[in-house]
């Protein structure tokens, strides 16, 4: 029993407390910064941080068994492109976004393959396939960074709109995703095997838990959510820039997971500590944007405040180095 | 047809196999030809490939890459790795321009500067990885974003004072494009700094303490090496040598564009990878990783000249990443594994029926009981005895499981007392002329103890075999051993490939893996006489002294060499198809010889015997105890005399008290009996042997 108390004290205090600081973050911002808390800014803060929040809840479910997609975005870029692509060629917007959908899951189900049939490290395999998959869609079908969806696509687009008089759809989606998540993982059998092979990998492969196509799956749904989150940020903007990708988004998606809970040790944290770490990035880099801030100073205080995160996640949750795999 | 199965069998390419699998130069042999090979195909692919103008300009765009290649084998070799390499590899190039060019700073301590930040870098990863015990992979790329972004924010700021700065001194300019024997500069000190580097890995303590943090940091722990310093100094090194590249480049370019350095970490970790530098660390060199980085380069600047889109490139890259880690994870882990199965290869042994055992059938081995009072002697007081003899005082001498020789003193046997301390597993014993006692010992070769208990080196290595792959020198396992009368060591080794845990493998090879080896005292020069033999156990000095008698344990055969007389240097077979596995000879009283059985022959095992596919199936599919094995729970003891005939045999029915005898010793009228695995002597009197002989008296005379 205290045990189980003992593993849950830090997990609670952690969400907690983010929120906590971000109470104090937005009465800051929303004192000294013009402009921070009025309506269009806030429905300005839940568009941005719908997105983040979609891919951090897809990263989430991979974390917390104990792994690390840094290939997301650029399976979600990919895959959304393609998809784009197939749209703009006449293809029903269903079945583009369906087939768009089904090649992010394969990225997903390969990188899966790849950690735990091949058993590379998840961090070099993630990398290396998002090197890969980017390379060959932009040799073989975006050659420019960038892919318009043509005219004639409002109905998809009304996606990336708001209704109500105001409220963006796609916070709806979020709020969607976040409670299909959190029932899968806190309701199905598979979600608790999430959690049983995050805590303790070999544990859990000893008791017979299937844990090759366990892996897969955390990655196929990974990709899956990422490519959720793609498909909204394409309704926003019509557009897909291929050098999302290569910008620090997932780091954003990282520090969101790792921020709100979620340890990068495994098997800890919920749906409930990603919403708090979206909030938390969401409102700071808000916050950065209004004070007009360049990107380059953003991704410094980014990295920084990064290190921080997984510093006191180290402090935490230690790990042990001695039996940790290469690549962690 | 047969025959040909027999040849293919003997000489199975799998023996090839196995034994270059096993060399160590064995793996950066890949990352080597891989080099090569791409070279060679760029030479055709692209005209003026080989110019010396061309190639002098491949050195110089390779050398900073390989040495980001280096820092990042730092990280990698100690266990972790440093994505913020090529970042910081940027900002050092940067620097180097703005300090000497902008500030005009003098050259020298610009250098230092710049390499202090390299440092400073490394130790902001390192303190955060080895005190804070943070993820190298995340930190030091979460360090790559910050120190890129700071990148990005100065070069725009300096935009303007960039473009407009003179090239500096004439020093700057040969550090940017001068030669020395016709190789860039930059790539001199690539060269100094990859020598450098491997001696301080492998030959300066602080570097080897890298690599042993990296192989095992629980047994580096152990060791007493302090590991977070440790990690801390390399990454420390990392950032120095990727600054150090920075200023090179700076020299080289005199300029810092938005692209400098981008993707060089993954490059850097695709040339360590694929250079075949393990990622779970301690396991590589400093060349590996300078020839990984030499196909990543050659590739990447072979493609751009074909006119191959960045694109298509990075997709390369990433797949040849991708596919380098999946075989070196998937090598690392099941090299052993690999081995083990490649390495077995049994051969084809023909046996016809043995002579019965049956009691009452009336051969010379029929089953009877003259072993079975055997009288125990140093019972749970020895571990193994192997073989034993007894010296002029009637002594006994015994080998011992953990490495000593151990010494009972007459008449009664009852003080036992460590004669000496060798090492290794000692097996046969001999005295020769001066009363030393000899000793071949598994693992380490022939030694001595003289009477005065000082142990001395006989031998531990004969001439290697030119034709084969192994290096086959050093002695692996000396088995037995007699003194001919000019003084001649001639002992045996009993393979050449398996240790003496092994020995079971050596038997489902059935090859002729050992050898008999003369050893010349008063040279000192070792030679082999016979090679090939298999499994050569037992050695005995025929009584006239011609002849070397040696028992092949798994060829079921005794076997002569002749070395004096007119037959010399001749050898041929003494008695074949024995019912039991030969171990150690030795002198009778009557003028024959003692023979210890150390198992006996059974129809399924000779079966088996006849069959190297079934044998290599049992290896590599199911679990070593449930190998069909030899049947070495018998005790039997044969005596045969110098025609080759066996004229009676002395059994312990079951092995109840003498199992697995290695070793019969005739003294005084007694026969003295050792046992490989056995915890005691044992001692029968032999009814009408000569109550006088002593075996040294047989061999060197009366004193």
């Amino acid at each position: 029993m205290t045990g189980s108390s003992g593993a849950r004290g830090p997990k609670l205090t952690q969400t907690t407390a983010v929120l906590a600081m971000c109470a104090v973050l937005i009465a800051v911002f929303s004192i000294f910064l013009n402009g921070f808390l009025t309506l269009g800014n806030l429905f300005a803060l839940a568009r941005n941080i719908s997105i983040l929040g979609i891919l951090a809840l897809g990263m989430a479910v991979v974390v917390i068994g104990r792994g690390l997609d840094l290939s997301q975005v650029a399976s979600f870029a990919a895959s959304t492109a393609i998809a784009i692509i197939l749209m703009n060629s006449g293809y029903a917007t269903p079945v583009a976004l369906l087939i768009g959908f089904v090649m992010a899951i394969a990225i997903g189900v390969l990188n899966g393959f790849l950690i735990s049939v091949v058993e590379m490290p998840p961090l070099l395999t993630t990398l290396a396939s998002s090197l890969a998959v980017l390379g060959i869609v932009r040799t073989t079908a975006v050659q420019h960074y960038v892919v318009y969806l043509s005219r004639g696509h409002d109905e998809f687009l009304r996606l990336g709109g708001n209704i109500w008089g105001g409220v963006p759809i796609s916070i709806l989606i979020f709020a969607a995703t976040a409670v299909v998540v959190h029932l899968f993982l806190s309701r199905t059998v598979i979600g608790c095997f999430v959690y049983a092979h995050g805590d303790n990998p070999d544990a859990a492969r000893q008791t017979g838990l299937p844990t090759r196509p366990l892996t897969m799956i955390e990655y196929a749904l990974c990709a899956a959510i990422g490519y959720i989150g793609g498909v909204v940020m394409v309704a926003q903007t019509a557009l897909m820039h291929l050098q999302v990708a290569e910008s620090t988004i997932i780091f954003d998606v990282i520090m969101v997971v790792v921020l709100g809970g979620v340890s990068l040790v495994g098997g800890r944290g919920n749906v409930m500590s990603v919403i708090a770490g979206t909030l938390l990035i969401g409102v700071l880099l808000n916050g950065m944007t209004i004070m007009d801030m360049d990107v380059q100073t953003q991704n410094i205080v980014k990295g920084i405040v990064l290190l921080i995160a997984i510093l006191l996640d180290s402090r935490l949750h230690p790990r042990d180095e001695e039996t940790s795999k290469q690549g962690d | 047809m047969k025959s040909l199965q027999r040849a293919w069998h003997r000489h199975s390419p799998q023996l090839f196999l196995g034994e270059l699998l096993e060399k160590r130069w064995m793996e950066p042999i890949i990352p080597f030809t891989l080099t090569i090979a791409v070279f060679l195909a760029f030479a055709v692919m692209i005209p003026r490939y080989l110019t010396a103008g061309s190639l002098q300009e491949l050195m110089r765009n390779f050398a900073e890459q390989g040495m980001v290649a280096v820092a990042m084998a730092f990280s990698v070799l100690s266990g972790g790795i440093d994505l913020s390499v090529g970042a910081v590899f940027a900002m050092s190039n940067f620097l180097a321009l703005y300090l000497y060019l902008i500030v005009g700073l003098p050259l020298p301590v610009t250098i230092v500067l710049v390499i202090l930040f390299g440092a400073a870098m490394g130790a902001i990863n390192g303190g955060l990885i080895a005190y804070g015990k943070t993820r190298p992979f995340l930190t030091t790329l979460v360090v790559l974003i910050i120190v890129r972004a700071a990148y990005n924010k100065v070069t725009v700021a300096f935009t303007n004072e960039l473009a407009s700065i003179d090239s500096g001194s004439s020093t700057w300019d040969f550090m940017g494009s001068g030669r020395v024997l016709g190789i860039p500069v930059n790539m001199l000190v690539l060269m100094f700094l990859a020598v450098g580097t491997h001696f301080f890995l492998t030959r300066v303590k602080p570097g080897v303490h890298i690599m042993a943090v990296g192989s095992s940091r629980k047994a580096a722990r152990h060791a007493g090496v302090n590991v977070k310093r440790v990690l801390f100094s390399a990454y420390v090194m990392s950032g120095s040598v990727a600054a150090l590249a920075g200023i090179l480049y700076a020299a080289r370019q005199s300029s810092s564009g938005t692209d400098t350095g981008v993707g060089w970490e993954i490059n850097a970790l695709a040339a360590v990878v694929l250079g075949g530098i393990s990622l779970a660390g301690g396991r590589g060199t400093i060349a590996r990783a300078v020839m990984g980085a030499a196909i990543i380069f050659m590739l990447t600047s072979g493609m751009v000249r074909l006119g191959i889109s960045g694109n298509l490139t990075t997709a390369i890259i990433g797949i040849i990443l991708l596919l380098a880690v999946g075989f070196n994870v998937k090598w690392v882990k099941n090299k052993g594994k690999v081995l083990q199965k490649v390495y077995v290869t049994p051969s084809w042994v023909d046996f016809e029926p043995p002579p019965s055992v049956e009691r009452g059938s009336g051969t010379p081995f029929a089953e009877n009981d003259r072993l079975k009072n055997a009288e125990a002697i140093a019972l749970n007081m020895i571990e193994g005895p192997e073989d034993v003899i007894l010296d002029r005082k009637d002594n006994l001498y015994t080998v011992n499981r953990n490495g000593s020789i151990i010494r009972f003193l007459a008449p009664d046997y009852a003080v036992r007392e460590e004669f000496a301390r060798i090492g290794g597993r000692p097996l046969g014993l001999a005295f020769d002329r001066d009363q030393n006692l000899l000793v071949c010992i598994a693992g380490m070769g022939v030694y001595g103890v003289k009477p005065d208990r000082s142990v001395f080196k006989v031998t531990d290595r004969t001439t290697r075999t030119r034709t084969r792959l192994k290096d086959d020198s050093r002695l692996y396992l000396a088995d037995d051993l007699d003194v001919a009368p000019d003084g001649n060591i001639y002992f045996s080794e009993a393979s050449t490939r398996y240790e003496l845990t092994d020995w079971a493998l050596d038997g489902f090879e059935g090859r002729g893996n050992g050898r008999l080896i003369c050893h010349d005292p008063k040279t000192g020069i070792t030679r082999t006489v016979l090679k090939n033999l298999t499994f050569p156990n037992g050695i005995c000095i025929s009584h006239d002294g011609q002849s070397v008698l040696w028992a092949s344990t798994w060829l079921c055969q005794i076997n002569r060499y002749w070395i004096a007389g007119p037959k010399a240097g001749t050898s041929e077979v003494l008695i074949d198809n024995l019912p039991g596995y030969c171990d150690n000879i030795n002198r009778a009283s009557d003028g024959k010889y003692w023979l210890a059985f150390v198992g006996l022959r059974t129809p399924v095992y000779d079966l088996a015997m006849r069959n190297p596919v079934f044998r290599t199936r049992m290896v590599k599919q199911i679990p070593p105890d449930e190998w069909l094995c030899p049947g070495i729970n018998y005790g039997c003891v044969v005596k045969f005399d110098d025609n080759g005939v066996v004229t009676e045999s002395l059994w312990d029915p079951g092995g109840l008290s003498h199992p697995t005898i290695t070793s019969v010793r005739e003294h005084k009228g007694h026969l003295y009996i050792g046992g490989l695995e056995n915890n005691r002597i044992g001692r029968i009197r032999l009814e009408g042997a000569d109550p006088n002989w002593e075996a040294h008296v047989s061999y060197w005379g009366r004193a």
